[in-house]
């Protein structure tokens, strides 16, 4: 097929498309006007019954909870197949050579105070997961971001160091498993998997939101882990072979 | 009517499609693919906005303030992660496809042969 052929069939389907995409948000409430109630209801619901003040991260983590688990396992099984993908062309034995980076004065200064800040922000973004904005998901991103800061002011060696392939990978399967590991902990105490039977403590509190505050933190760290991972096999396939210098 | 926000979602889910369909570059490609997705946040977050009422968030404010629908925006959360992993997966194929063909062109790239 050519290339003109090709773009003309893509916008005949397009503007098709685009007929039935305007014919159905034409359907859609008036923008503003949200008439559904099942979203005050979670609103009033989760407060009164989970004891959390952050409603999208109570869907995630409890109403949706069963959802999430996939989502979870979504992001790992996107990067174990990124790791199978880059380490089957790679091989074992390949040794990389490490490039040494020169950074500015103001890029390792910068840097250095950052590290600190990200560190503590992405952990306080994922433990009041279940008050305010933010949660495991973003939290666990800041947290990798400070991992990424290290190669960033010290170059390739000292994140080797910080990120040992074992660690970091035991770390994201540990994240990932426990979530399944608090579902079912709730099916043997009785309930169903992943239902929420812990005490949801006090609201406006730091622990609250019993489940909810679990899954946060074992998201936090899968995504965070995940993420440190991701950087690091692209980094790896970014270095030269050290047989083809 | 105020139809700006869907009209929004569908130009953004049409632009990335149509840089999909003639991209020149994988890299490319990928990211317009992005662009077709951002549409589906805009879409969630416009169907469950309410005027005059806040964020689902009731760490600061007095239980019972109007707020937005709660559940789309969750939707948007895990649309947003699907949207990352599935980049960074798409990537690593392209960075494979290069290492293996040389070049990033979807048009030179042939057909797979068993």
């Amino acid at each position: 097929m050519t290339v003109r052929s090709r773009q003309i069939m893509a916008l005949g389907s397009a503007a098709a498309l685009g007929l039935l995409l305007v014919w159905g948000v034409m359907r859609l409430p008036d923008f503003g006007a949200y008439p559904e109630s099942y979203g005050d209801m979670l609103n009033a619901a989760a407060v009164a019954e989970r004891h959390v003040t952050n409603i999208p991260s109570a869907v995630n983590f409890d109403y949706r909870a069963f959802d999430t688990l996939g989502e979870e396992f979504m992001l790992f099984v996107a990067v174990a197949g990124l790791a199978v993908l880059f380490r089957e062309q790679r091989g074992q034995s390949d040794r990389k050579n490490l490039s040494v980076v020169q950074v500015s004065e103001a890029v390792r200064w910068m840097g250095s105070g950052l590290i600190g800040f990200t560190v503590l922000f992405g952990m306080m973004i994922v433990l009041h997961g279940s008050l305010t904005p933010g949660g495991g998901f973003q939290g666990g991103l800041i947290l990798a971001m400070a991992v990424l800061l290290i190669y960033l002011i010290r170059g390739d060696e000292a994140f080797e160091r910080v990120s040992r392939r074992a660690f970091v990978e035991a770390l994201e399967a540990s994240g990932a498993g426990a979530y399944i590991l608090i579902g079912l902990a709730m099916l043997a105490a009785g309930g169903m998997f992943l239902e929420n039977l812990l005490p949801i403590g006090r609201l406006r509190e730091v622990y609250s939101g019993g489940t909810i505050f679990l899954i946060n933190l074992a998201t936090g760290v899968e995504v965070s882990a995940a993420f440190v991972l991701l950087f690091a096999e692209f980094l790896e396939e970014s270095r030269k072979p050290s047989s083809e210098r | 009517m105020n139809v700006l926000p869907y009209a929004i979602a569908v130009w953004l889910f049409l632009a990335g499609l149509y840089g999909v369909a003639t991209s020149r570059n994988l890299i490319h490609l990928i990211v317009c693919l992005s662009v077709a997705q951002s549409s589906t946040y805009i879409l969630l977050i416009a169907i469950g906005y309410r005027q005059g009422a806040g964020a689902p968030i009731f760490m600061y404010v007095p239980i019972g303030t109007p707020a937005v629908d709660p559940v789309v925006q969750a939707l948007a959360l895990t649309d947003v992660v699907v949207s990352a992993a599935m980049t960074a997966l798409l990537l690593a194929v392209a960075v494979r496809i290069y290492k293996q063909t040389g070049t990033l062109d979807p048009q030179k790239l042939r057909p797979l042969r068993s």
